[in-house]
């Protein structure tokens, strides 16, 4: 109790909130980690994740790479990649690419597998191109899907990129390894709690634009199940 | 006027779906290509539009392979309506309809409107316009398929075994529409059915296929049913059974006794 109400003062205090160590530079840097991390997934895991899905092809070795990649530990690989990059930004956004791409590749491609084999036929015989069923068909239908793997990306990379401190890349970690070394436990515990609120903050976020991206679309049909994937 | 030229489909497990098969479905008719399961018959219609690519042989429409043609510029150019409507789950009901239309270069707001007449004409109110699919019942699923199938006024219509999934009085409703939307429209239809009642409710032609797709006979329903080829037509029309019918006074009974109709 004593540590949380020393805590809560530690975030309180000004001295601790600016600057370029402060906590509002440093959760700006974890977020921007996050952020990158997750776009980057996207960017490789979304195109992939089509192609799969769309073609039916390679799924076999997706699964059993994407489970592999699930489940190497984020901290070997950052110590991993930071014998081999130096200290840095690198190792650790490498980490957080390959832990966040599993689940981008699994929304993007079970979105894609999903949509109803009639609903394509019947798209093709209608005359539309295969970049049209893609495009007009399969990517509406597989959206849900694919925006419950980034959320999980998302809040898998946000709750690990405390890491990057580990090779010195700031971070919220770097309030968590400051403080082991220098057994200040008041300071741990306040990164947690922003750590801890910036998750909750992240997913209320995602909830809302599931939300709205659900809006309209039927939700028995269609492989349109609320489930998430990659948790 | 569709022609397969000794058209044979085998499909790459060895299963042949079509053996050697020739057939002209002439223009302006409904030519109903019936059979049990494993006989071929969607095989057939889906070569067409390229859907399938026979093994050997060609489709012909109006003397023109198919295979000559772009795949996509032929199926935009041919209506096809499926069992399960096959409708996009995420377009509202006139934006289905619609598609195809819009996939030709028509602007979005026309082909809005004409869809807006084809439920008219299809039997839809027309209020039911901003629905999605999964609002609508299965009979009212088909009618929008139907009206999708129609929507780039083509020449010819591919249905595949359309009204399989409703119940029977919908059906028996969907059917007479067609009939009634046929005499306006003389499109040149495929249809594809297992059922023999059906067939012979809607063909103007009925070709009876036997597994591996050969025809045990063609004609139209009254040759058929005058004189069946065989003994194979004869069980498939039901002769033998159901459809050996004797007159009791007013009523028109089966082979067991039981009214199946009255004389009017």
């Amino acid at each position: 109790m004593n540590y949380l109400v020393q805590a809560w003062q530690w975030l309180l205090d000004p001295a601790n909130a600016s600057g370029p160590n402060g906590i509002g530079a440093r959760t700006l840097e974890h977020l921007s980690y996050t952020l990158v991390a997750t776009a980057i997934a996207c960017l490789v895991g979304i195109p992939v994740g089509y192609a799969i899905g769309h073609a039916h092809r390679g799924r076999t070795v997706v699964v059993a790479s994407t489970g592999a990649a699930r489940a190497l530990p984020t901290l070997g690989v950052v110590t991993l990649f930071g014998l081999a990059f130096g200290i840095g930004l690198t190792a650790p956004m490498v980490a957080f690419v390959l832990l966040a791409l599993p689940s981008v590749l699994a929304g993007a491609y079970s979105g894609i597998e999903g949509v109803p084999a009639d609903v394509v036929d019947a798209a093709r015989a209608m005359g539309m191109t295969e970049w049209q069923i893609l495009v007009r068909v399969e990517v509406p239908l597989g959206l849900p899907l694919l925006l419950g793997g980034i959320r999980s990306s998302a809040l898998q990379v946000l709750a690990t990129a405390t890491l990057a401190a580990y090779v010195g890349a700031g971070g919220l970690g770097r309030f968590l390894f400051l403080g082991l070394k220098t057994q200040n436990y008041p300071m741990m515990l306040a990164a947690s709690i922003v750590v801890v609120g910036l998750a909750i903050g992240a997913e209320l976020t995602f909830e809302l634009v599931d939300r709205l991206a659900r809006r309209g679309l039927p939700t028995g049909r269609a492989g349109l199940a609320s489930s998430v994937v990659g948790t | 006027m569709i022609e397969f030229r000794h058209v044979a489909k085998t499909y790459e497990d060895g299963t042949v779906a079509v053996g050697d098969l020739s057939l002209v479905a002439p223009s302006g008719e409904i030519t109903v290509l019936v059979g049990s399961s494993g006989c071929g018959k969607t095989t057939l219609l889906r070569m067409v539009n390229r859907l399938v690519s026979p093994t050997s042989g060609q489709v012909l429409i109006d003397d023109t392979d198919v295979a000559d043609r772009n795949a996509v510029e032929l199926r935009r150019s041919i209506g096809y309506v499926m069992q399960n409507s096959g409708l996009l789950p995420h377009r509202t009901v006139v934006d289905n309809i619609a598609t195809v239309p819009v996939l030709r270069g028509t602007p979005v707001a026309e082909a809005r409107e004409r869809a807006l007449e084809l439920m008219t004409t299809v039997g839809l109110d027309p209020a039911q316009a901003r629905r999605y699919p999964w609002q609508l019942s299965g009979g009212q699923q088909q009618r929008v398929g139907v009206a999708r199938g129609l929507a780039s006024d083509p020449n010819i219509l591919l249905m595949d075994e359309p009204f399989g999934a409703v119940d029977p009085i919908v059906r028996a409703d969907l059917q007479r529409e067609l009939v009634r939307l046929q005499a306006e429209l003389h499109k040149t239809i495929l249809f594809v059915t297992h059922d023999i009642a059906e067939a012979i409710a809607l063909g103007d032609r009925i070709v009876i296929l036997a597994t591996g797709g050969r025809i045990a006979q063609q004609g139209t329903p009254t040759e058929i049913m005058t004189e069946p080829a065989d003994d194979f037509v004869a069980q498939f029309l039901g002769l033998d059974s159901g459809r050996a019918l004797r007159v009791d006074g007013q009523l028109v009974v089966d082979q067991t006794g039981r009214p199946v109709g009255r004389l009017t």
